[in-house]
């Protein structure tokens, strides 16, 4: 054998080697090791309400309606929090859609809120990944008085739970202040009951 | 805490382990590459696949080496591409399309991870099969081929370089697997799934939600680990499967620049001389706090008429890892050859997008790639030693090697590759209405997106502006052709450099000698890498971010 057709043999057999190795072994390891120390996150954080599953922790979900508290703009599919379309709008930073989506978010927030009124960048502009589970705590606050109407219940009761479901910066200072809206949301339905 | 104090923690946070881990980690891969031992597992691969170990090659088998393992590893992940539906685990995910295929065989073969589709469209079975573990193999490419330099640099009067099969195995089993497996535990344990069936909920709201799974932990850890990029899903590290927490972006980031970072102290070592590792190390620091600092300013300014009705530039970003940590890491892996994004790089304001493509502009170096980095960074210290020589009348040596006419025209043509692949495409997509019908956005940043693709192609980055349409047999093409030169021409450069370097004797040191291992260097080496990159993509940048930024 010439010294070309040794080298593409090995070569053939180092790649079948390492698609066992890299790509069987080491994942189903990792696998294993998740089902022992980290089942729940591994199965990607569920939520459970009344033993049945509602969603994910990690992954935002549209909610309709005044009695719920409203997630960011999503990209992600036709009608957003597609999971299985996560992604951006990419639109650029002088786009004009971007624009007058940003405007026209504003107008609905305004029109709920009080015309005026200090409206928070996340509740104007669609996540990276479409899915951001995450709204700030401005936003929060802001919907806690349509919110609690709608409910039935005070004021005060749903902005304690806003203030429940607040978590700081992760370690005092990585990240942001943020409210999980599924949680948050599980939380008022509990409320109202 | 004001957000300000909180992001320059956050960063206070990533260099301190990274000057942390530099030493003892690049002491270690230093081990990795001179050992003379194999160990059980390695005689066992070594003995299946037909090589001994103990045989050193000559450059030109070393590269033919590199090439043909790279060039059958295309071709083994295409087949696996094209025939996924009749495998196992296809999750009942059809076949890629033919120039699909292609493009996506030779993106994650050249460690570029450039994704014309999208993770979602996959199968499990090839994503963990297929794609993750070329997310090894390209990492452990690139770090042999910059081994085999290093040893250029430090033997005499030799002619061998190495044996790649040994660096390419020692790589995987030594340094990358090892990492890997703690930290998909880790990631995984903060939230990053790893399972093999999709979920179906019914949500809070009354309506429907389908979950995806798979296995995304073990890829995620090699995905950044490698400088790879190729994100399990669409959304890539902006996933809050694939990065669920502040917490875990910043373990992202760091991952992403353990390796670069520490090779410098690899380098040091290998050559005897650890303040010359220091010295490349000082460098590409440098380089990389002022890309990162001026990044974060340029998304903290929010400049742009939609940004600035919006508050902040928040448009495709997550509001877990904030703005400032989002820059960082887009910042940080175009800095590298990651291309993993936390954040969409297409909705950033002008001149922070300006800035990453710019960082790939740099070709990669500050810290780079997994091996390309560094051997990015060498061949700039040759030219920089060459330019210094010219200026003060000197025969210009490195280390001790002589830099005659042959060094400096594998250096020369190494530099002038990417960006010569990176115009030369921009100009062939903006004359052909099949170039120009992908983009999303209008006008210069229309311009940037298509700019910012062929950059990514041709230093292997594989971030995108994303909004450009990719997955057209034009763009299939133009950039698998990017990233194939781009990958394998400078790397034949630099091994052709290594046996040219390997077969010279030492040179002793004389007054006139130019010191490589002191500040004026480190000045003098930031400032060529700055320079070569400005002046070839100056113009360029001009049309599209900075013509953005200034109307």
């Amino acid at each position: 054998m010439n010294g070309v057709t040794r080298q593409a043999w090995i070569a053939v057999r180092l790649i079948v080697v390492g698609a066992l190795v890299l790509g069987v072994v080491y994942p189903l390891l990792v696998t294993g090791v998740g089902a022992v120390i980290a089942s729940g996150s591994a199965k990607g954080s569920l939520v459970e309400s009344d033993g049945e599953v509602v969603g994910s922790e990690l992954i935002g979900q549209n909610f309709e309606g005044d009695q719920w508290f409203q997630p960011r703009p999503s990209a992600a599919g036709a009608d957003g929090y597609d999971a299985m379309s996560s992604g951006g709008s990419n639109l650029g930073p002088n786009n004009e859609d971007l624009l007058a989506a940003v405007q026209e978010r504003r107008a609905a927030v305004e029109s709920q809120a009080g015309t005026g009124v200090f409206v928070p960048p996340d509740a104007l502009t669609a996540s990276g990944s479409g899915l951001d589970p995450h709204i700030s705590p401005e936003y929060a606050r802001l919907q806690v008085s349509r919110v609690a109407k709608a409910n039935g219940l005070s004021e005060s009761a749903v902005a304690g739970l806003v203030d429940a479901n607040t978590a700081g910066r992760q370690l005092g200072f990585l990240g942001e202040e943020r409210v999980n809206v599924l949680l948050l949301n599980l939380a008022i339905a509990n409320a109202r009951r | 805490m004001t957000g300000w104090l909180a992001a320059a923690l956050s960063i206070f946070a990533l260099v301190v382990v990274l000057a942390a881990i530099h030493v003892p980690f690049g002491d270690y891969m230093a081990r990795v590459y001179s050992s003379t031992h194999h160990s059980r597992l390695e005689r066992v691969t070594y003995r299946v696949v037909g090589v001994d170990p103990d045989a050193d090659q000559r450059w030109p088998v070393y590269l033919r080496s590199v090439l043909i393992f790279s060039v059958l590893s295309v071709v083994a992940l295409y087949a696996m591409l094209r025939l996924a539906p009749m495998l196992p685990l296809a999750n009942g995910k059809d076949a890629m399309l033919p120039m699909q295929s292609l493009n996506t065989a030779i993106s994650f073969v050249t460690n570029t991870n450039w994704q014309s589709y999208s993770g979602e469209s996959l199968g499990y079975l090839v994503q963990m099969a297929g794609l993750a573990v070329q997310n090894f193999w390209s990492a452990a490419v690139g770090m042999a081929v910059v081994v085999a330099l290093i040893r250029g640099l430090a033997r005499t009067n030799t002619d061998r370089l190495g044996n790649f099969w040994v660096d390419l195995v020692r790589g995987v089993y030594r340094i990358l697997l090892p990492i890997a497996f703690v930290f998909a535990v880790v990631l995984m344990v903060f939230g990053v799934i790893q399972n093999f069936s999709d979920t179906t909920v019914a949500t809070l709201g009354g309506g429907e939600q389908l979950l995806p799974g798979g296995p995304v932990a073990s890829q995620e850890a090699i995905k950044d680990l490698g400088t790879n990029g190729g994100g399990f899903f669409n959304a890539n590290s902006a996933h809050p499967f694939e990065n669920p927490t502040p917490l875990t972006n910043l373990i992202e980031i760091l991952l992403l620049l353990a390796i670069p970072f520490s090779l410098p102290r690899t380098f040091g070592r290998m050559v005897g001389q650890v303040r010359q590792g220091f010295a490349i190390l000082a460098t590409m620091t440098i380089l990389w706090a002022i890309s990162v600092s001026l990044t974060v300013a340029a998304e903290n300014a929010h400049a742009g008429v939609a940004l600035q009705a919006a508050g902040a530039a928040t448009e495709g970003k997550e509001l877990r890892f904030g703005v400032p940590m989002s820059a960082v890491f887009g910042a940080s892996t175009t800095l590298t050859s990651t291309g993993s994004v936390n954040s969409m790089h297409d909705s950033y304001t002008p001149f922070g997008g300006g800035m990453l493509i710019f960082n790939m502009g740099l070709g990669e170096v500050a810290p780079g790639g997994v091996g390309s980095g560094l051997y990015g960074m060498l061949v700039l210290a040759i030219v920089t030693v060459f330019i210094s020589g010219l200026m003060v009348g000197r025969t210009p040596e490195y280390l001790g090697k002589k830099l005659g006419a042959r060094q400096i025209k594998l250096a020369s043509l190494y530099i002038l590759v990417t960006p010569t692949l990176a115009l030369v495409g921009t100009g062939i997509a903006m004359a052909t209405e099949a170039g120009r019908s992908s983009m999303l956005n209008s006008g210069p940043h229309g311009l940037s997106e298509v700019l910012y693709a062929f950059t990514s192609a041709s230093n292997n980055n594989g971030s995108a502006f994303a909004g450009l349409s990719a997955n057209t047999d034009f763009y299939n093409i133009g950039l698998a052709v990017a990233m194939f030169l781009g990958r394998f021409l400078p790397i034949i450069f630099v091994l052709a450099l290594a046996g040219s370097l390997a077969s010279q004797a030492k040179v002793p040191e004389t007054d006139g000698t130019l010191p490589t291992h002191r500040p004026q260097f480190v000045g003098l080496l930031a400032v060529v890498t700055v320079v070569l990159a400005g002046l070839v993509y100056l113009p360029a940048l001009a049309l599209g971010p900075i013509a953005e930024g200034l109307s």
